[in-house]
């Protein structure tokens, strides 16, 4: 599947899905003409907040095909490029076959044109990519992700939520999804506050997938015993920034740790 | 029936090869070359938005000279083959070697059958994990491929340049001292670059996954002089 060179009226520009298209790798192309309700495995509960310089992205680690759990290590939040990131619920191989797709367009743009796309055309992009793949989700394959990232343009921190369709709807403090939302939700309503510095919102983040673990099968929580811990990441003007598992097994601690004096506090 | 003329093929390919040659020798020169952290390429170039040198994937650089539309065009076919490459196998598989292969394939075919030859010179830069792998592969108009060992030059008067450049290049150099080397070997002993007039691009092994970064200006003037 050689590139040919393009003359001028044949062009893709800098659309790598219209570049794979033209050479025969419809990422989209592969449930066409499927029949019926696919089971597959699914990823479960991300989330992402603003703080004061940027956001915070989260999400389990767990993957399930019913009861069963499918993977303990899948990563659902990655950077989609330096200044945004990119968390998917839903099933799982498509969700990291998009994701991948989503990152070499950012990518792909970023060389082609000379410049990167602005953080709203990422999210733009992201959502013309779910729309995509509708077909797919009416065979019980959708993918719901969250977008966020640094706006190197009104120097603030900016998070989006998106339904099947390809809605795309900005969010001003905070989003979840995944079946985990609920309670992580709600754990984010209640402790959110406007401006808190990076620390209180890897906390925040960090308390909202352990409530969402608490109560939803499907969610992972950390897991001390293999050392598995929820992936937790900045954004901000330096860029993203994985919050390594020594710092978040001492988050997890802690939360344990006030958990329990809270339980003695009762007795 | 009107009989076209009789033109000796050595003719054909010679006034190609002039043509070419002389579109080519009346733009700047560039110039490439292994230091410390990596591949160096630096090329004078009036314009701060019409690029000659880019990135192309992780660790390959392109850099160009000649008509501007011409291998511009040949970089997006780079940047294309190598995505779709890498999209369809693993990031691994893009490699320089195969790339300057496709580019020799598209120069030679052009030059031998359309009308007009390419008026352009290539460079496919690589760097790799340690300095004995780098690569750099100078294509020339006619698709004449070159493995050239530390350092390339391409363009307008390459042959002064190399030889200015050979006298003091070193492949240990810094960032610094390796500019000011390829600055002066470019300009010649009568004249002087202006830093702005000077684009400059690294492949840095320290650079992580996308070893290509375009050297800020104001780190430019500060190691030429503005």
């Amino acid at each position: 599947m050689r590139v040919p060179l393009f003359t001028s009226e044949h062009d893709p520009g800098s659309n790598f899905t219209a570049l794979l298209k033209m050479v025969g790798l419809d990422p989209f192309g592969s449930t066409k003409g499927v029949e019926g309700v696919v089971a597959a495995p699914h990823g479960t509960t991300v989330l992402a907040l603003r703080y004061a310089d940027g956001v915070v992205m989260a999400g389990d680690r767990r993957a399930t095909m019913g009861t069963r759990i499918a993977n303990r290590e899948m990563e659902k939040v990655v950077p989609a490029d330096r200044f945004s990131g990119v968390a998917i619920s839903g099933t799982a191989g498509v969700a990291m076959d998009m994701i991948k797709l989503f990152q070499l367009q950012l990518e792909h743009y970023e060389k082609i044109d000379g410049r990167p796309i602005s953080l709203e055309g990422k999210a733009n992009q992201l959502s013309q990519m779910i729309k995509a793949n509708l077909g797919a989700a009416m065979q019980g394959l959708a993918v719901i992700p969250i977008f966020a990232g640094y706006d190197l343009i009104r120097r603030t921190g900016r998070l989006w939520d998106f339904d099947i369709t390809g809605g795309r709807y900005e969010e001003r403090e905070f989003v979840a999804t995944g079946s985990g939302m609920g309670p992580a939700a709600t754990v984010l309503k209640v402790g959110y506050r406007p401006g808190q510095s990076a620390t209180e919102a890897v906390e925040l983040a960090c308390r909202a997938l352990w409530e969402a673990a608490e109560v939803d099968a499907a969610t992972g929580g950390p897991d001390a015993l293999r050392g598995i811990y929820p992936v937790v990441a900045t954004i901000s003007a330096d860029g993203w920034r994985a919050i390594d598992d020594d710092e978040l097994a001492s988050v997890f601690e802690r939360l344990a740790a006030a958990q329990r004096s809270g339980r003695e506090a009762a007795s | 029936m009107n009989m076209p003329f009789y033109v000796a093929p050595e003719q054909m390919m010679k006034d190609r090869a002039d043509y070419a040659r002389k579109g080519i020798a009346r733009g700047r020169a560039l110039v490439a070359v292994q230091y410390a952290d990596g591949i160096l390429l630096v090329a004078e170039n009036p314009s701060n938005m019409l690029r000659k040198i880019s990135e192309i994937y992780d660790r390959i650089a392109f850099a160009g000279v000649g008509k501007y539309n011409e291998f511009d065009q040949l970089r997006r076919f780079g940047v294309r083959n190598a995505d779709v490459k890498g999209y369809s196998y693993s990031r691994d598989d893009v490699e320089a070697r195969s790339l300057a292969n496709d580019y020799a394939q598209i120069l030679g075919q052009t030059f031998t059958h359309e009308v007009k030859p390419l008026e352009v010179e290539i460079l496919i830069a690589e760097v790799g994990p340690t300095a004995a792998e780098d690569q750099l592969f100078h294509i020339l108009y006619d698709g004449t491929l070159v493995d050239e060992k530390g350092m390339s030059v391409l363009g307008g008067d390459a042959d002064a340049i190399a030889e200015r450049l050979k006298a003091v290049w070193s492949a240990t150099d810094d960032l610094a001292t390796a500019l000011a080397k390829c600055a002066a070997a470019l300009a010649g002993p009568d004249r002087r670059i202006a830093s702005d007039d000077t684009e400059v691009g690294v492949l840095a092994r320290s650079n992580g996954r996308r070893c290509f970064q375009r050297v800020p200006d104001e780190q430019v003037r500060a190691i030429l002089g503005s």
